[in-house]
């Protein structure tokens, strides 16, 4: 037994301790704190597999921008006058027994694997030099797999319709209130006056980064959109109105540049999303500076949550 | 060199981590917010300082050890900061436990 194997096995029995403590935490707020580690120390569990650009990921999805968004659902609820339904017991244990059943067949699966794992990864490796890229995982996601990406960008704003939605008739096309997540003060201005340079300079370089090295759109747009929100949790900038035409160009500017770059493979290429070789890097930079941007804007918008009262005129 | 190096890496490591343990008990046994934080704060700079002194004995170059200078001062000033705005909300809601 190596030492590092047995790292292995503290993580992995963390992990599972933590995941069972968001269960039976008693409040939300802690339920959401203790989802906040778990996605961290997910972080670094896919660190210890050598999955760096997932590991990114998962600390900027799921432990920052899922984390504050479940801590602004939870305030939202504190503060409204509607009871939390109780349930009844018999549904929580069919709930439980179902949750269960889901688990322990997840499990048979993973078991049931042959040991070697039927794998695209050598064919996806051996045609990355034809992709211009060098980090393997941005070539699937931009060049071997660039369909499942688009959609992916599409489902993204669609969460974002889909939260907007919840706005009142009264404020539809209004401003998001943040005052879930916090109150003005001398600190969060100080740390919003010293914070975002740095901040954009690391997203930005997380995104360029991505083509040869971990990175890309997703974790440099994740950073952006958090200095973004801070720069108007700190009363520094405008929040702005939802039907600003800025604001919408920017949300579909990522989405629409992929789409156009992609139908364009029709006709210069073999077929849809297909480059042309020779000009295939510059194609895919574009595309993704332009996601960046919107992946940027759509997430601080998540988080930002529906509009809540009119601009002032 | 090499050995002295890695002797330098692995006393101060120890150190940085034995104050991330102390400042871990001090959080659980504390009895209030601000104590809380005290133990948090202090413990946990002085701890992670060691750690990135230890590990600049082990970098390949400048660059490197810039960055890990970098995370230093980034990790520094959060947790300055949250601290603070910690202590802030405390204060406010008249809240002690």
């Amino acid at each position: 037994m190596t030492l590092v194997f047995a790292c292995e096995v503290v993580l992995a029995g963390l992990l599972v301790a933590i995941a069972t403590w968001t269960i039976v935490a008693r409040t939300a707020f802690a339920a959401i704190v203790v989802f906040m580690v778990y996605g961290l120390l997910l972080a670094i569990v896919w660190v210890a597999l050598s999955a760096v650009d997932v590991a990114l990921t998962e600390a900027a999805i799921g432990g920052g921008v899922t984390s504050i968004v479940l801590l602004g659902a939870a305030s939202r609820l504190r503060g409204s006058k509607a009871a939390v339904p109780s349930v009844s017991f018999p549904f929580k244990i069919t709930a439980g027994v179902l949750c269960a059943v889901v688990s322990a067949g997840l499990a048979a699966v993973v078991f049931s694997l042959p040991d070697v794992a039927p794998t695209l990864a050598p064919v996806a490796k051996e045609n990355l030099a034809e992709s211009g890229l060098g980090n393997p995982v941005a070539a699937v996601l931009f060049v071997f797999r660039a369909h499942d990406t688009l959609l992916e960008k599409v489902v993204l704003l669609l969460a974002l319709v889909g939260v907007w939605s919840l706005a009142s008739d009264s404020a539809w096309g209004g401003v998001p209130a943040l005052r879930v997540y916090a109150s003005p003060s001398r600190i969060l201005v100080f740390l919003d006056q010293i914070l975002p340079p740095i901040g954009i300079m690391i997203g930005i370089y997380m995104f360029w980064a991505g083509a040869s090295q971990p990175g890309g759109a997703f974790q440099g747009g994740t950073i952006l959109a958090a200095m973004w929100l801070l720069t108007m949790m700190a009363r520094l900038q405008d929040v702005p109105s939802i039907s600003a035409r800025w604001l919408r160009l920017l949300l579909v500017v990522g989405p629409m540049a992929f789409l156009a770059v992609g139908l364009a493979g029709f006709f210069f290429a073999d077929s849809f999303l297909a480059y042309p070789p020779s000009i295939s890097k510059p194609l895919i930079i574009v595309v993704e500076a332009t996601l960046t941007l919107s992946i940027g804007v759509t997430l601080a918008l998540l988080v930002a949550g529906p509009p809540e009262r009119l601009p002032q005129q | 060199m090499r050995l002295a190096l890695d002797i330098i890496t692995v006393v101060l490591i120890s150190a940085g981590g034995f104050f991330f343990m102390a400042g871990t008990i001090g959080l659980l046994r504390f009895p209030d917010t601000l104590t809380r934080l005290h133990a948090l704060t202090k413990v946990d700079n002085l701890g992670l300082g060691l750690i990135v002194f230890g590990l600049l004995a082990q970098v390949e170059s400048r660059l490197d050890a810039l960055k890990v200078i970098a995370i230093w001062l980034l990790v520094q000033m959060s947790g300055a900061i949250v601290s603070q705005l910690i202590a802030q909300a405390t204060r406010r809601l008249g809240r002690q436990t």
